[in-house]
């Protein structure tokens, strides 16, 4: 057998194989939002949109750190209770009086310490990310109703400053400061993800663990970045909230994994690891926003169709990805 | 060590066991009439009857996920599953002309029941035929069954007053709650079923090894996709208990986040997440040590939110002192098997990747 | 070759594990510029040595000395830095990355911090042409065969200015022009000045390409030879240690006279049954007390027409007919039913429950053809796993213990027993001696013998021609998925003839049948 017979297809059958998903999710990204123009004549003012990064952009935040852990084939349930915990631990210390900046830097620092912790138990002890995320989601949630069962209002100013911040042109289109951090985030993430070994050594795990291993990669090192990942996302999706709602409450962002999880698949990513990108999860995340949008704007459909129609979604996109064969393992 | 206090401390229910009653016992040191039982109406009063009332739904819902969790798979639409089949059965008997009727009851729960059936033929079809991974399978009747259950509903939480349904819940039978006896009998059936005739063995056997399964003559996909029927049906009388407990339907929160709990209860248990043998004793032990927790701090005044923060802790040292990795570190101990007399345990070794 | 002095050298190296000890004292030397073969059989310390050497274990005594300074890795990582890369069996890439990335990663060229992605595909072209190799280094490595894998391992290895490259089994899933071009990549290496550790458990291969020989068993050093002064046969004794007159007496069995089994219906009659992009069509009969072989090399199509007699596949097209009867076979159950049991050549992935016990796993075909509702009584079950613990002499002789905690030739005969609780009337056994000791081995072929004298049909697979004329009755030749012939085992039947066939896909009218 000669060298080059060993070579399969055309490089034109395959290679786009990978990025089929991304692509089908714009599409129907572009479809829902074409619909929503054709039927509410609101929906073509540019702010909609806006509206839509505002209004999710510490989702987006989130969904980014997940799709780090995703990527190598884990899952981390506690984004929800952390973005929570975050959101009520500022409240908390701004209410007690501490220096603003040393409420932000602590609060930045609770969630990517949980997330290593929980990042380590995985490794050296062998557990399962499902289990151990599970205790991390109830270590959170715990710890917000700990501090208080009642909801706490932000006054701080820098908080107030923020919540009110507006980027727009002069016809009255704008975007918050929010916006502004999550496409930041989004930006360092997709860079991450491809220029830099640790983003490689995620695709890598998440590929083949044991591969990686004899391969000489530092899995240990790289599993437990991705939950810390995870968990500063969340903790700065957690600020952005706060931002959002200018208080903390103990049962904010209830459930939210579960979208947070659809987001990414939605937007691509496979969940046995090893395939997906950040601009995936970006679209997946205004996938959900333009769903509950056209939902409100539809005066008629009750809110709880939109957890039907992101249940369907998923359904068809891992029908999807099952499909194209999209599976390494 | 003596070797009887070995084989104790490695026998699978020590731990559990253990956990269960340190908690009893601070409990009646916190509180001393913690263990006590009074006879009232002809009806047994207690913490513990409470307990175990309580632990009915959990129970149930366990039971189901221990045999999904067995196969190698896992259950996340359970809570989903109790919501609606809770709506469903409340929605019948809130439009019935006479809600006492007794084939009122029945007609509901038998239409409840077929609609979970259909939930978990749903999800056996996804994991079996389709072969999408269990965890996210399920994952799409979790999200969507949420807003299913709201459907029926229609976001509102329908209250009911029918005796015969509150009695799921609420009634007693020989002094002691209907509940405890719905759950034990569900245990029995399924412990019957699965260790009275092969379908345990088999159910182990496809968890341990799907493909060699079906070499051996086994319909592999078909076993799936009952473990998940299996568990619907039970998360279904569950969900009845629970809509029955309060005599209202709640499609967003009855049964919120009881699929946790339950795969909490079975790895407790002892059955491992990755499949294989599979524990009903354990899973009950764990159904009844999470209980006794949320009650426990009930009792203490603490908010039930905050109980999470205790429950964080007993996952984490549950699972630490399960986890081969952890014990390998902190003790030489072995892990309950007895060690293989085998000739030469370094011929394994090398063999094992052929 | 051997004048210059040894990049590497391995003194009085020991390692010993709970309860068994699997190196003692073994000495091994490596010079540049040679290809020298690690033999030994199962269990005689091979991967040991090597995982000595990487830094996947420590050792317990002794030293290890690379170019003349000594070392001691902390993991395969330091030790591929400093020169020592291993290529496994399995192919160790991630199948998800691209040819280039999988060459690179852990090490890729940056600029500004940033992976350097166009220096990473040129540099990947640039070392696969090379290794003669012209392929897309931008396609997942998954879309390439198995060998261009191994290729893109070995260029893995190879880029980190090795000096001493550790080949460990690469050959095992490769066909033989696969083989030829990887030994045409080993022999440039080694013209490089590399030393290349290879470890193999095909004989021919060794001669093929090893320079000299080093031979391990039980744990310990036999010697180090060139290979031009140590026979084949010299060398199997030196890995065995033991004259191989256990396989003797077996010999006669296949001499018994063939058309006195072909009398009357055969047992199972397949004509003109394919499966697209597995086998060919082909037709086969097996009668009752008949062994059947099917030779070929790995590849050849043996385990998918397997396969195909066991339902495990379902066929596109062609009849089968059990006892004169056609019957489908479209999946396992139907094919059990029949009175056919299947050994696959896979034991772990396809046959034990690792988790089971030995009983459970003895008990399981027969349990599933009874099915759920009717259990196999107890009594019954200590019967039958007594029984055939007994036949079989499994170790350890406790039914109660999991699986998993046998040996490799162990898992096998529970595997075997498993079948022959259920009274097959056709057995069919892939690679049944497959990775397991020559003792378990040769007790596995009496076996068969055994089994076809009492009236049974079996189906056997081997790689080992020797092993298939020594018990078939027919040999069916495989050749590139196809059968291209039947040969009743007569005296004019010789492996040489064998491999004639499968070397040249002799005709079918040559055949005997």
């Amino acid at each position: 057998m000669t060298s080059t017979s060993l070579t399969t297809g055309p490089s034109w059958a395959r290679l786009p194989r990978r990025h089929v998903p991304v692509l089908v999710t714009l599409a129907l990204l572009l479809v829902m939002y074409g619909i929503g123009v054709s039927q509410y004549r609101a929906f073509s003012n540019i702010q909609v949109i806006f509206n839509v990064f505002i209004d999710n952009g510490f989702l987006l935040v989130v969904a980014v750190g997940m799709t780090f852990v995703i990527l190598t084939g884990g899952i981390d349930l506690s984004v929800g209770s952390v973005v929570a915990m975050t959101a009520m631990v500022s409240a908390w210390l701004l209410q007690s009086g501490l220096p603003t900046l040393l409420v932000l830097v602590i609060a930045l620092l609770i969630g990517p310490t949980l997330g290593f912790l929980m990042g380590c138990a995985i490794h050296f002890f062998d557990l399962q990310p499902f289990i151990v995320t599970l205790a991390g989601m109830f270590f959170a949630r715990g710890m917000c109703t700990f501090i208080s069962d009642a909801s706490i209002p932000i006054t701080d100013g820098f908080w107030t400053t923020m919540s009110q911040y507006r980027i727009g042109d002069p016809r009255g289109n704008f975007v918050s400061a929010s916006v502004l951090i999550a496409f930041a985030v989004v930006l360092v993430a997709a860079y991450v993800l491809a220029y830099t070994r640790l983003g490689r050594n995620v695709y890598a795990i998440g590929g083949n663990p044991q591969s990686a291993l004899l391969m000489g990669l530092p899995v240990a090192r790289t599993r437990i970045a991705v939950y810390t990942i995870s968990g500063l996302c969340s903790a700065i999706g957690g600020i952005l909230l706060s931002f959002y709602t200018l208080s903390g409450a103990p049962l904010i962002a209830v459930g939210m994994e579960l979208d947070v999880i659809a987001a990414v698949v939605i937007g691509g990513t496979v969940l046995t690891g090893g395939s997906g990108y950040i601009f995936g999860t970006v679209l997946g995340v205004l996938v959900l926003g333009v769903i509950q949008t056209l939902i409100t704007f539809d005066g008629g459909l009750s809110s709880w169709w939109t957890k039907i129609v992101i249940g369907g979604l998923l359904f068809a996109f891992i029908l999807f990805q099952r499909l194209i064969g999209i599976r390494y393992k | 060590m003596s070797e009887r206090a070995k084989s104790m401390l490695n026998h699978r229910l020590f731990w559990p066991v253990a956990v269960l009653v340190v908690m009893l016992v601070a409990n009646t040191v916190y509180r001393p009439g913690f263990l006590s039982i009074e006879v009232n109406n002809g009806h047994l009063y207690g913490t513990p009857i409470d307990i175990l009332r309580l632990s009915a739904p959990l129970i149930l819902v366990a039971l189901g996920m221990t045999l999904v969790i067995s196969t190698g798979g896992i259950d996340l639409s359970v809570g989903s599953t109790c919501a609606i089949s809770g709506a469903i059965a409340c929605l019948y008997i809130s439009r019935a002309p006479d809600q006492n009727n007794l084939v009122t009851v029945f007609t509901a729960l038998a239409m409840a029941l077929g609609v979970a059936l259909a939930l978990g033929a749903w999800n056996g079809v996804l994991v079996s035929v389709i072969g999408i991974q269990p965890i996210i399978a399920t994952l799409i009747l979790m999200v969507a069954g949420r807003g299913l259950a709201q459907l029926v509903t229609e976001g509102q939480i329908i209250t009911i007053n029918s005796g015969p349904f509150r009695a799921i819940g609420l009634g007693h039978f020989l002094t002691l709650p209907l509940a405890i006896f719905i759950a034990l009998g569900a245990a029995l059936l399924i412990a019957g079923l699965t260790r009275r005739t092969a379908l345990g063995m088999i159910v182990e056997s496809v968890g341990g090894n799907r493909e060699a399964s079906r070499l051996a003559g086994i319909r592999s996909a078909r076993i799936v996709f009952l473990v998940y029927v299996v568990s619907a049906a039970c998360a279904a009388i569950a969900g009845f208990m629970m809509t029955a407990n309060v005599s209202s339907a709640d499609g967003n929160n009855t049964g919120l986040w009881v699929e946790l709990d339950a795969i909490l209860a079975v790895v407790i248990g002892g059955t491992s997440l990755a499949g294989g043998r599979f524990y009903l004793s354990g899973t009950i032990l764990g159904a009844l040590i999470i209980q006794t927790l949320t009650t426990t701090v009930y009792a203490m005044n603490i908010s039930p939110q905050t109980a999470l923060l205790f429950k964080a802790v007993v996952v984490i040292a549950v699972c630490l002192i399960q986890a081969p990795a952890f014990r390998a570190k902190f003790s030489r101990r072995g892990r309950g098997t007895p060690p293989p007399p085998t000739p030469s345990p370094q011929r394994q070794k090398e063999e094992v990747p052929a | 070759m051997t004048d210059s002095r040894p990049v590497l050298t391995m003194t009085g190296i020991s390692k010993s594990f709970p309860g068994v000890r699997a190196l003692h004292n073994v000495d091994f030397r490596l010079f540049p510029g040679e290809v020298h073969a690690l033999m030994g059989e199962n269990g005689a310390g091979k991967s040991t040595l090597i995982k000595v050497l990487t830094g996947v274990y420590g050792i317990d005594a002794g030293t290890i000395t690379l170019s003349g300074e000594q070392v001691a890795f902390s993991g395969p990582m330091q030790a591929s830095a400093a020169g020592v890369s291993t290529v496994y069996q399995e192919v160790n890439l991630c199948p998800n990355l691209s040819v280039a990335e999988n060459i690179f990663i852990g090490r890729e060229p940056r600029r500004f911090g940033a992976v350097h992605w166009g220096e990473v595909r040129r540099r990947a072209r640039q070392l696969l042409a090379r290794l003669d190799l012209d392929i897309d280094v931008t396609a997942p490595v998954a879309s390439y065969s198995l060998a261009v894998q191994q290729m893109v391992a070995i260029a893995r290895a190879i880029d980190v200015q090795a000096q001493v490259l550790i080949l460990d089994e690469p050959t095992s899933s490769l066909d033989a022009g696969e083989v030829a071009q990887l030994f045409r990549i080993m022999r440039q290496l080694r013209d490089e000045g590399i030393a290349i550790l290879f470890v193999t458990h095909f004989l021919d291969q060794v001669y093929g390409i090893a320079d000299r020989i080093t031979v391990l068993r039980n744990g310990t050093l036999v010697g180090e030879y060139p290979t031009a002064e140590l026979p084949q046969l010299a060398l199997v004794e030196k890995m065995i240690g033991k004259e191989l007159d256990v396989l003797e007496g077996i010999e006669e069995h296949s001499r018994r006279d063939l058309a006195a089994l072909e009398d009357g219906t055969p047992f199972v009659e397949v004509s003109q049954l394919s499966r697209k992009g597995a086998v060919a069509p082909f037709s086969l009969t097996i009668h009752a007390g008949e062994v059947v072989g099917l030779a070929g090399l790995l590849g050849s199509g043996r385990t998918e027409v397997a396969r195909l007699f066991f339902g495990a596949d379902r066929a596109d097209r062609g009849e089968v007919a059990v006892s004169g009867k056609p019957a489908g076979l479209r999946n396992p159950v139907q094919a059990i039913e029949r009175g056919i049991g299947f050994c696959s050549e896979n034991r772990r992935a396809e046959g034990i429950i690792p988790d089971l016990s030995v009983r459970e796993n003895m008990i399981l075909a027969m349990q599933a053809s009874r099915g759920w509702l009717r259990p196999i009584p107890r009594r019954r079950q200590d019967e039958l796993v007594e029984q055939y613990i007994k036949a079989l002499s499994i170790r350890p002789a406790n039914p109660d213990v999991p699986v998993r905690n046998l040996s490799g030739g162990n898992q096998q005969k529970v595997l075997l027993a498993r079948w022959l609780i259920t009274e097959p009337r056709l057995l069919i056994l892939d690679e049944p001696t497959r990775g397991i000791d020559v003792g378990a081995k040769a007790e596995i072929q009496k076996l068969v013998a055994q089994l076809s004298d009492g009236g049974m049909a079996v189906l056997f697979i081997s790689a080992e021609l020797e092993e298939v004329l020594r018990l078939s009755h027919k040999v069916a030749v495989m050749r590139d998925r196809e059968m291209v012939a039947q040969l009743s085992n007569d005296d004019t039947v010789d492996a040489d003839r064998v491999m004639q066939t499968i070397a040249s896909g002799t005709p079918r009218e040559e055949a005997t049948r």
